[in-house]
C-alpha cells in the first residue's frame, strides 16, 4: 500500500533539489553551470533556512566539486554534487577516482552538449563520455523520475554488493526547465527510506578489520600507489561490484515501488510485448515516443518501445529478452561517438544479440545533438523506416542521422 | 604547546610516519612529514597530493601512515581537505556520523610545489577563500622531481632541470620562483609561515600553530632534493641550514589580525636582521650543488651569480620591510 504523497509543482532540477533535501545529506560541494544551476540555488536556499544540516560547499570549480565530496565520503558522510556538460568534463579525472575509491557519491547530471561550439541544450555527450568511469548512470524520463531517482540512489551506491557512485541523468531544459506535477513522498518516509550510511569493512595495514572510512582511531590508507602486483585485482573487484549492481537497482526500484506505487527497474518497456517494430533509447524522448506508439497502435501498427534507465551497468539480459523476438529495432542515440561505427548505446544493443541466435535487425538513428528537438512526427519518421526494414528485412542504411540539414 | 619544548620532548612524541617507506636516502620531505606529525594535538586526517611523498610512502599494500590518509589526485588536496573538514562540521552539527564521537578532528595536507604553485594552485586559492579549517603544508623541493626533476613555479632561476636544462644559448630556467607564502598571506587567512628541516623546533612550532588557529593555515617548508638538485644525501639539512644563512629563503610568520597581516621574523632569520653581518653570499649555496653549477664551470657567470644574489637582497629587503625591520 503507497503511502500518501503530496503533488508539487517542480521542474526537473527543482525535483532533485527537493529530494536531496529530504535525504540532508552531509556534504553537498558544487559549482553553477546551466542547465544544472537551479539545483544548487534551490539547495543553498535550504541550507539558508536551516532546512537542512548540510554542509554546502560552495567550491570554486566542478573539479573541486567532486574531488571535495571524495574527502567527504571518504571521511564517512553522504556527499552529493549535480554538474553538466563542461562541468563533468573536467570532473573526468575525479570520475574515476570517486568509483575507484569505492565513494557512494550521487551525483545529478542535467545533460547538455559538450562545446565546442558552446551550447546550453539537451544531448547525452556529457554522459556517455563518463560511461566507463566506473560510475552508476541512471537515466530519467521525467521529473518524478529524477525526484524518485535521486532518492534511490543512496541505497544502490550505499548498497554493500555495491558501494560505486550513482549518477542520476535527466535531460537538460527539456526536464530540468519544465514544471510537472511530481508527487513527493513525506519527509519522514524518505528519511526512513534511505536510513543511515553503514560502511563496510577492509583491513587495514596493521592486519584490523575497520570500516572504509577516514577514522583517526582506525586509520586506513586511501588512494595508495597500486603497481601491477595489485590493480588488476582492484579493478577486479570494481568489475564484480558492477555486476552484482543490476540485482541491487532491481530490488531497490521494487521495494520503492511498494512505497510510492511507482517501480522502477534496469529497462521499461511499453507495449513492447506483442511488438514487432521497436525503438530503444534514453531520457525524455522516450516518453514522447509513447505518444507516437500509441498513435501506431490505433492504426494496427505492432509498434513497441524499450526505454533504457540503468545504462551503466548496462541491462543485458533485460535488453535481449525483451527484444529479441522484434523484427526491426531502432536504437536512438542522442550523442555522436565520432570515428565509431554507430553511437554508443547503438553499439552495446547490438553487440549483445551477437550471441543470439535469432537476431532481430538493429539500425541507429542519432539524433537531438545541441538540443536539437525531437518532436513526435520526427519519431514517427523513425518508425516508419523500421516497418520499411521488418518488411523488407533489409537495412539499407545503418547509421542515420535525424532531423538534420543535408 | 606545552608538551614540546625541547627536541628531547620531540624525541619522545610517537612517530606517526613510519620508517621503511621509500623515500630516497637524503630526502627532506620525510623528514618534515615526520616532524609535522609529531606537531599534531590530537585525531588528524592527512590529504596528500600526488607526488614524491605520496608515491613512497604508500606502496600498495604497505603504508608508513599510522594516521588516516587519503591521496585523491595532483591538483585537489586542497578541495580535498574542505570535503573532510565539512563532513567533520556536518556531523558535529547533528551530533550523528562516524567522525561525531571526536571533539575536533585537524585536517592536514601535504603537497609538493607542483600540486601548490602550479596545478593545485585554483583549488588551494579556493579553500582559502572559503576558509576551511586546515593546515597545507607545502614541502617544495623545487621542481617535478617524481616525474624526474622538471621545472615548476617554484624552480629559482638559473636552476637546471629536465625542462629547463643548462644549454649553450639559455642558462637553466628563465623565471624567478613565485612568492607563494606572501600569496597565501594576501588571502588573509589566520596563519602563513615559512619553515625549515634545519631548524626542526621552529618548524614543529609553527606546524602545531596552524593547526591550533581557526581557519585555513599555510606552512611553506624548503624541502632540499639530493637527486634533483644533485647534491651527496647527507648534505640536505645543511642546505636548508644554507638557504635560511643566506637569506635565500628567510624565515618568517605572518598572521591575519585585525584586518591586518603581521608579518614576524622567525629566531633565524630575526639574528641576521639584527646582524647583517651575518648573512651568507649566495654564492655559498649555490656552489654546493650541481643545479647550479653552470654558473661555476666552465666559465665563472658572475653576471648571473649576481643577478640571483640581487635577487637574494630584494626578497629579503622587502620581507625585512613586511616585518617592520626597515
Amino acid at each position: 500500500m503507497a503511502v500518501k504523497q503530496i503533488v508539487m509543482g517542480l521542474n526537473g532540477d527543482e525535483a532533485v533539489a527537493y529530494a536531496i533535501k529530504q535525504v540532508d545529506p552531509d556534504v553537498v560541494a558544487a559549482y553553477p553551470i546551466t542547465p544544472q544551476t537551479i539545483i544548487v540555488e534551490r539547495f543553498s536556499e535550504y541550507v539558508a533556512n536551516g532546512e537542512v544540516h548540510t554542509e554546502f560547499v560552495a567550491v570554486e570549480s566542478e573539479h573541486s566539486a567532486l574531488s571535495a565530496c571524495v574527502g567527504a565520503a571518504a571521511a564517512g558522510a553522504r556527499a552529493f554534487t549535480a554538474t553538466a556538460a563542461n562541468g563533468l568534463a573536467l570532473m573526468w579525472e575525479i570520475l574515476y577516482i570517486a568509483a575507484s575509491c569505492r565513494l557512494p557519491i550521487v551525483m545529478a547530471i542535467v545533460n547538455r552538449a559538450l562545446s565546442a561550439p558552446i551550447n546550453i541544450h539537451c544531448d547525452h555527450s556529457d554522459a556517455m563520455g563518463a560511461r566507463d568511469s566506473g560510475w552508476i548512470q541512471i537515466f530519467c524520463e521525467n521529473s518524478q523520475e529524477a525526484y524518485d531517482s535521486t532518492i534511490q540512489a543512496w541505497r544502490i551506491a550505499e548498497h554493500p554488493d555495491v558501494q560505486l557512485p550513482v549518477m542520476v541523468c535527466l535531460d537538460g531544459f527539456v526536464l530540468s526547465h519544465t514544471l510537472e506535477n511530481v508527487m513527493t513522498l513525506p519527509n519522514d518516509i524518505v528519511k526512513k527510506f534511505v536510513g543511515e550510511r553503514k560502511f563496510v569493512t577492509v583491513k587495514n595495514h596493521f592486519g584490523k578489520e575497520v570500516p572504509l572510512i577516514l577514522d583517526p582511531e582506525n586509520p586506513i590508507t586511501i588512494g595508495p600507489l597500486d603497481l601491477y602486483d595489485f590493480y588488476f585485482e582492484h579493478k577486479m573487484q570494481q568489475i564484480d561490484a558492477m555486476g552484482k549492481a543490476p540485482k541491487v537497482i532491481e530490488e531497490i526500484g521494487k521495494e520503492y515501488g511498494e512505497l510510492s506505487g511507482r517501480t522502477y527497474g534496469l529497462v521499461h518497456p511499453y507495449k513492447l510485448e506483442d511488438a514487432e517494430i521497436a525503438i530503444v533509447g534514453l531520457g525524455s524522448t522516450m516518453g514522447t515516443a509513447k505518444i507516437v506508439v500509441d498513435k501506431l497502435r490505433e492504426k494496427g501498427v505492432k509498434a513497441g518501445l524499450l526505454r533504457v534507465r540503468a545504462f551503466r551497468p548496462f541491462p543485458v539480459r533485460q535488453i535481449v529478452e525483451n527484444l529479441k523476438d522484434k523484427k526491426a529495432i531502432g536504437v536512438l542515440d542522442r550523442a555522436a561517438s565520432f570515428g565509431a561505427y554507430g553511437g554508443p548505446l547503438f553499439n552495446e544493443v547490438r553487440n549483445v544479440f551477437y550471441d543470439q541466435d535469432i537476431r532481430p535487425l538493429i539500425s541507429n538513428y542519432i539524433y537531438g545533438l545541441g538540443g536539437r528537438d525531437m518532436p513526435p512526427q520526427r519519431l514517427m519518421t523513425i518508425f516508419e523506416d523500421l516497418q520499411k526494414i521488418a518488411e523488407t528485412r533489409r537495412i539499407e542504411k545503418t547509421v542515420k542521422y535525424i532531423g538534420v540539414r543535408g | 604547546m606545552s608538551e614540546i619544548r625541547t627536541l628531547k620532548d620531540l624525541a619522545q612524541k610517537p612517530d606517526l610516519l613510519m620508517s621503511g617507506h621509500r623515500l630516497c636516502a637524503g630526502c627532506a620531505a620525510g623528514i618534515i612529514a615526520r616532524l609535522a606529525l609529531k606537531a599534531t594535538r590530537g585525531p588528524t586526517i592527512v590529504t596528500n597530493a600526488t607526488g614524491c611523498l605520496e608515491v613512497a610512502t604508500t606502496i600498495f599494500p604497505y603504508s608508513s601512515w599510522k594516521v588516516p590518509w587519503i591521496h585523491n589526485a595532483f591538483e585537489n588536496a586542497a578541495a580535498t581537505a574542505s570535503g573532510i573538514e565539512a563532513a567533520f562540521r556536518a556531523m558535529k552539527r547533528i551530533n550523528k556520523g562516524p567522525l561525531a564521537k571526536y571533539e575536533h578532528v585537524d585536517v592536514m595536507v601535504f603537497a609538493g610545489d607542483g600540486g601548490t604553485y602550479d596545478i593545485g594552485f585554483q583549488s588551494l586559492s579556493g579553500a582559502f577563500e572559503r576558509g576551511h579549517d586546515f593546515l597545507y603544508i607545502l614541502y617544495d623541493n623545487e621542481a617535478y622531481m617524481n616525474t624526474g626533476i622538471q621545472r615548476s613555479g617554484s624552480t629559482p632561476r638559473c636552476a637546471w632541470t629536465t625542462t629547463s636544462p643548462a644549454g649553450t644559448v639559455i642558462p637553466g630556467k628563465r623565471e624567478w620562483k613565485k612568492p607563494i607564502a606572501r600569496i597565501a598571506a594576501e588571502h588573509e587567512i589566520p596563519y602563513v609561515a615559512t619553515a625549515s628541516p634545519a631548524y626542526p623546533m621552529d618548524l614543529v612550532k609553527k606546524v602545531r600553530k596552524g593547526l591550533e588557529v581557526e581557519g585555513p593555515a599555510f606552512v611553506h617548508v624548503l624541502s632540499p632534493c639530493t637527486r634533483g638538485w644533485r647534491y651527496p644525501p647527507e648534505k640536505t639539512i645543511k642546505i636548508a641550514k644554507l638557504a635560511v644563512e643566506t637569506c635565500f629563503f628567510p624565515l618568517w610568520e605572518a598572521e591575519f589580525k585585525n584586518g591586518e597581516i603581521v608579518y614576524t621574523l622567525s629566531a633565524p632569520s630575526e639574528r641576521i636582521a639584527r646582524k647583517p653581518e651575518l648573512k651568507k653570499p649566495i654564492e655559498e649555496y649555490l656552489k654546493l650543488q650541481g643545479r647550479f653549477s653552470h654558473l661555476f664551470r666552465p666559465k665563472r657567470r658572475e653576471d648571473l651569480i649576481n643577478e640571483i644574489q640581487q635577487w637574494v637582497d630584494r626578497e629579503w629587503k622587502l620581507i625585512l620591510k613586511r616585518c617592520g625591520k626597515l
